[in-house]
């Protein structure tokens, strides 16, 4: 209670010389001893911080007379933590900074060699490099997608740009193409999708043909070893599907070779080319990309290869159309019908090559060996069509009256000069633009297929049995009392008549000694 | 994020691949502001949009003095008619929450219920409603939901008073790089549930001005969010993989932060199997 106003009750009731506690009052030199003591009791350090009351409410209300904060009441607490704060910081100017090494000055070196031009050479290089290039424009293909929504920064796209380049001056590239952003849980991917020149991958076909034939002997003498042994356990009887040889690379689902980055400015990694096993099993997984290529993926069925080869088999399906002699049909058309739009690349059949590849040829050699075999060629693959190459989107599946595809205008006010956009609704983040003579597709996403229904992963096969159960290894229940008892009795009626004819035939040789 | 700051914000959050053309940006600039001014809101905020199939949404939300308190929201086709979006009740959220595949894009487009659960369908009818459900509902139930899962601040950012009301705190000054880095430095923005069920140690650390929310430690299952430093280490970007296309975006010591949804408006419910 300060002292009391005119309109405040109580005024008046204790006037100095008057209140109940008049005694206690000291005069006034008892006051500035009083004045003195509560300023020691200010100034008494405190045990735990060595700081007193005294300095800090001077420094915090110094502080708050030159910054001057509105409502400076409501903040007064934070403001003495500041200060409170502020103390500790100057005690550790005794040691000298480490200069911290920010994980954000690391990733900007490693940016900065982006924009460093690599060969200090003359002219002859700029006439070289202003013909053509397989570097594809990103930053224009970025303007038509930024008029739709679509794209990343202005900045990252054009750190891209830049990595592109540093890849086409490092590999033997004739065309390359920024094909997407794959997220992951820990990094990113940005994914280039190149054709090398013609007669650059003949070393990589070597080696992997030295490989297989490598495995066909480890093969052969497994098979020779089996047949030697006799006592060996029960052979089994799983028999895998036969290896669906991987397509050629440059055709099929090879056709393109795939370069990953995790942020511009880090070095490019080529994915090996995808085998149809690869395919097949990554279309019954759905997991997140982690964005470590070596990253195994755990999952049933057991995913072969890690997650490298998953990524490349996603680059493979993005569809895409191209026609050398296109006439290019006003947007608005273009947006009304969906079958002005195809296919470009060959979808991948569920065997998981673009060219069916017939695996019952296999088969009849391993016939030979086999003496188990069951009817289990009887029914022949079917051959698997997929549509053909350049078939309109409009034809595409629906997925549960769902359209494959939604096309819209990038902008409604400005027909004029509209973008026209594809939305793949299967593959949710799959973009294509059309605009005059130019189209591009591009893909920003997690890299899952969109289900309706909810993802079920397939089930483990049944067991399978140890060992084929016939007579010989089947149990027989023991016989009962009755029957052994029944059995007994056959068994000695046999023995009396076996005996009586003994003695028969006996009687018989002595009669015939004795006639002797 | 604010409206204030949109284009900026736009370029933090455009990791993912997905934002806004040159002319929603340049409508919403004009809109958002006639919007406060008309509903007489404190802060307008652009929450996102919800692409359907034939047509995008495009959401807002406008808050009052307390922050803490259900915010107003709001849908557009088109950026510059804005509609408001009736309160979302708990029924709303659980009849909607049944419905599964794309919006349509159209507001008055009915779904019919009978074909999801006959016996509540039969219920309805008996009680003298029809058995379908707008477009409309299922979008405020929806972002209902989005928000309350993934709705995500950073710790320090909201102080509560003792009298119980939510302010922005005006000496945030931004996580530090560490803490940004850590998820138990984000929190939920909606009541508290595991707050309660700490114990009493970790109730001892605890600033009860400002730690009254949920962080993100617990969210089940765990390893939903991902926490990713982009452009170049500058931004720390969460990403919520339970509703895909949820970002957060913020600043290591600035107070800029903030939270757009660009996606389908379907709750990803195969993410246990993903992980």
């Amino acid at each position: 209670h300060g002292p009391y106003q005119p309109h405040e009750p109580g005024y008046g009731l204790y006037q100095p010389g008057y209140s109940p506690y008049d005694d206690q009052i000291p005069d006034p030199e008892s006051r500035m001893l009083a004045i003195q003591n509560a300023k020691a009791y200010l100034l008494k350090s405190s045990t735990t911080s060595g700081l007193n009351l005294y300095d800090h409410l001077a420094n915090m209300l110094t502080k708050i007379l030159d910054e001057q904060p509105t409502n400076a009441v409501d903040i007064i607490e934070n403001i003495s933590k500041d200060v409170k704060c502020a103390q500790f910081r100057k005690k550790m100017d005794t040691l000298r900074d480490e200069h911290e090494i920010l994980p954000t000055t690391e990733a900007a070196e490693v940016r900065k060699a982006l924009f460093l031009k690599t060969n200090a050479e003359g002219d002859e290089e700029l006439e070289e490099e202003i013909g053509e290039t397989p570097l594809p424009n990103v930053m224009e293909t970025a303007f038509y997608f930024e008029q739709a929504g679509i794209g990343l920064s202005k900045d990252e796209s054009y750190h891209i740009f830049l990595a592109l380049k540093k890849l086409i001056s490092a590999q033997p590239i004739q065309t390359c193409r920024f094909w997407g952003k794959i997220l992951g849980l820990e990094m990113n991917y940005i994914i280039a999708e190149v054709q090398f020149q013609e007669g650059e991958e003949e070393e990589e076909t070597e080696e992997e043909e030295v490989i297989e034939e490598g495995e066909k002997e480890m093969d052969e003498f497994e098979d020779t070893d089996e047949e030697k042994e006799k006592d060996e356990p029960p052979k089994s009887t799983y028999k895998p599907p036969p290896v669906i040889p991987k397509e050629e690379n440059g055709t099929g689902a090879n056709k393109y070779v795939y370069f990953v980055c995790n942020e511009p400015g880090k070095p490019w990694v080529k994915l090996p080319p995808v085998t149809p096993a690869q395919i097949v099993c990554a279309r019954k997984i759905k997991k997140f990309f982690t964005g470590r290529l070596d990253a195994p993926i755990v999952s049933f069925p057991p995913f072969p290869g890690n997650e490298a080869k998953d990524e490349e088999e996603e680059g493979g399906r993005d569809t895409y159309e191209e026609n050398p002699d296109f006439q290019p049909p006003s947007v608005a058309e273009m947006v009304d019908s969906l079958s002005l739009w195809v296919h470009h690349s060959q979808s991948i059949l569920p065997q998981g090559r673009c060219v069916w590849f017939n695996p019952s040829q296999k088969s009849e050699e391993e016939e030979e060996d086999e003496e188990e075999e069951k009817s289990e060629e009887a029914d022949k693959p079917q051959q698997e069509v997929g549509p053909s190459l350049l078939t309109p989107l409009s034809e595409d599946e629906e997925i549960e009256n769902l359209p494959a595809w939604t096309a819209r205008l990038s902008t409604d006010l400005i027909p004029e000069h509209a973008v026209a956009i594809l939305q793949s609704n299967r593959w949710p983040g799959a973009y294509t633009f059309a605009s005059g003579r130019k189209f591009e597709n591009i893909y920003f996403g997690w890299g899952h297929k969109y289900s309706l229904e909810n993802h079920s992963p397939e089930l483990p096969p049944p067991v399978q049995a140890e060992y084929p159960s016939g007579p010989e290894i089947t149990e027989t229940s023991d016989p009962t009392l009755e029957e052994e008892l029944a059995f007994k009795a056959a068994q000695e009626e046999a023995l009396a008549a076996s005996e009586e004819e003994e003695e028969e035939e006996e009687d018989a040789e002595d009669d015939e000694e004795e006639d002797d | 994020m604010e409206a204030v700051s949109l284009p900026a914000a736009l370029e933090l959050a455009a990791g993912g691949g997905v934002g806004l053309g040159p002319e929603k940006r340049a409508v919403l600039g004009t809109s958002l502001p006639l919007l406060q001014r008309d509903y007489r809101f404190q802060r307008v905020r652009f929450w996102g949009c919800i692409q359907g199939v034939r047509g995008v949404y495009y959401l807002a939300e406008g808050l009052g003095p307390d922050r803490a308190a259900p915010r107003s929201r709001l849908y557009s086709l088109n950026c510059v008619e804005w509609s408001l979006l009736p309160p979302a009740t708990k029924e709303m959220v659980v009849l909607a929450g049944k419905l599964k595949g794309r919006f349509q894009g159209d507001p008055s487009f009915e779904y019919d219920y009978t074909e999801i659960n006959a016996e509540d369908a039969e219920r309805l009818l008996e009680d003298g409603k029809e058995p379908i459900i707008k477009e409309e509902t299922r979008l405020v139930a929806t972002i209902e939901q989005i928000d309350s899962a993934v709705g995500i601040v950073p710790r320090g950012a909201f102080v509560k008073t003792p009298l119980g009301s939510v302010h922005e705190n005006r000496n945030f000054e931004g996580l530090s790089l560490m803490e940004a880095k850590k998820l138990s430095s984000y929190f939920h923005f909606t009541e508290p549930v595991n707050l309660k069920n700490k114990t009493l140690l970790e109730k001892a650390d605890l600033d009860p001005s400002v730690d009254f929310l949920d962080s993100l430690e617990h969210d089940i299952p765990q390893g939903s969010w991902t926490v990713q430093l982009e452009k170049g280490g500058t931004v720390v970007v969460l990403r919520s993989l339970l509703w895909l296309g949820l970002t957060f975006y913020h600043v290591p010591v600035t107070k800029q932060y903030g939270y757009v949804y660009f996606g389908t408006g379907e709750k990803n419910l195969d993410l246990p199997f993903m992980l």
